[in-house]
């Protein structure tokens, strides 16, 4: 029979495991530092078409994560989707007519606002609205206008 | 004919008073917890007996489970052109699903069988009586903390057992499949939601310990006391436990993923 004293110490050191690895899934397999309010500032984009974009999805520019989408919810009064996005405090200094289009990475993989930097030299602070925006692609309204042309190509010949 | 509505009826009976008595059971030994509560002593044994030591099987089983998702989940995304998903894929499975119910299944065979076992060659050799002539309850003193530790272990086994396997896929992915590490957890972090997906999980391996604890204690319980009695109840904790862990993984998975 083992004593009492070691049986103690592998029961501890076995509780301990287990809520470590508690904390290691917490920490690096789910999002958990997402609800850590990131520092930084909040962004405002109206688009005609949010497509598959989600909440949490990646802000970037030139291919660098600078934020997240924070919230989207429908703007009743212009009827567009209205996007909140909250960029990194590091990134302060982006111009004011940066301009936002929502991309997809990959065919098939989520999707991200992508900024484009403007010209102006007053820069995007809390609270400022995207001028320029491009909606998503949808693909069904590509597939669908291609076929449009195609058909429109044989009547004409 | 009759002789078979007679058996029938007697069989289906005799089922239903199980279920009396281990629900009874199970209200007996929730108010037998306030002895447990003076005496912790006894509950690091149990955790020690029922916990510790499963936790080889849990480990091992842990990795080579991961690494098979791995391995598998790749050959299946790599058609589309999506093998950096491997790390979502592979979380999401073990920490919804595969690591709560594969850490109960491995844990009905390992612990609750010997619980059982355990149990039920006390109840064989009267030591439960024993106890009972001297004025000490056997379902405060033998029955409350054997379930506890039950219920405490469970989830520690289970997380235990998800971050190995998503550990164990790692390196398959990065080893084997030359994935990029990056994206391996970049992508399971955008994915992967810590309320959704871990606590749920969580959840789910509390029921489950509940639910295989309560089958252990009660089958030793509740055998006859013989040799052949104590096999047998060794046997049904096993195949009841896990029957009942996967149909309850089911409602519990209807209930909280829509």
């Amino acid at each position: 029979m083992v004593n009492t004293r070691s049986i103690e110490i592998a029961v501890g050191a076995f509780v301990v495991a287990g809520c470590a690895a508690l904390f290691v899934l917490a920490m690096q397999v789910s999002n958990i530092t997402a609800f850590q309010r990131a520092e930084g500032y909040t962004v405002v984009g109206y688009f005609q078409n949010v497509g598959g974009l989600r909440e949490r999805a990646p802000v970037s520019l030139g291919g660098v994560q600078i934020g997240r989408v924070t919230a989207i919810e429908l703007d009743q009064s212009r009827l567009e989707a209205r996007v909140e996005m909250t960029i990194s405090a590091d990134y302060d200094d982006l111009p004011s007519d940066s301009s936002g289009s929502i991309r997809t990475s990959g065919l098939l993989g989520e999707q991200y606002v992508s900024l484009e930097p403007g010209g102006m030299p007053d820069a995007l602070k809390e609270g400022s609205e995207l001028l320029v925006t491009q909606s998503a692609l949808v693909l069904e309204d590509v597939v669908g206008r291609f076929i449009f042309n195609q058909s429109a190509g044989d009547e004409s010949e | 004919m009759t002789g078979l509505l007679q058996r029938l009826g007697a069989a289906t009976l005799n089922n239903v008073a199980t279920l009396g008595r281990a629900a009874c059971f199970f209200g007996r030994i929730l108010r037998g917890l306030d002895e447990l509560a003076r005496r912790p002593g006894l509950l690091v044994h149990q955790v020690y007996s029922v916990g510790v030591l499963t936790l080889v099987i849990i480990v091992v089983s842990g990795l080579f489970v991961g690494m098979v998702l791995g391995l598998q989940g790749y050959y299946t995304l790599v058609d589309f052109g999506a093998e950096e998903s491997l790390g979502v894929l592979v979380a999401l499975t073990l920490t919804r699903e595969l690591g709560p119910v594969v850490t109960a299944l491995l844990f009905a065979g390992r612990a609750g069988s010997a619980l059982t076992a355990e149990i039920g060659l006390m109840k064989a050799t009267e030591q439960l009586a024993g106890m009972e002539m001297m004025a000490v309850d056997p379902e405060r003193r033998v029955m409350a903390p054997r379930l506890i530790a039950a219920v405490i272990s469970l989830p520690l086994l289970a997380t235990l057992f998800t971050l190995l396997a998503i550990f164990g896929a790692y390196g398959v992915a990065t080893a084997m499949l030359g994935i990029d590490g990056g994206a391996f957890w970049s992508q399971m972090q955008a994915q992967v939601s810590f309320t959704d997906d871990v606590l749920n999980g969580l959840i789910k391996s509390v029921a489950f310990g509940v639910v295989a604890g309560w089958i252990a204690v009660f089958n030793g319980y509740d055998c006859m006391p013989t040799s052949q009695g104590v096999s047998r109840a060794t046997t049904r904790t096993v195949v009841v436990t896990s029957l009942i862990v996967l149909g309850l993984d089911f409602v519990l998975t209807a209930l909280m993923f829509d």
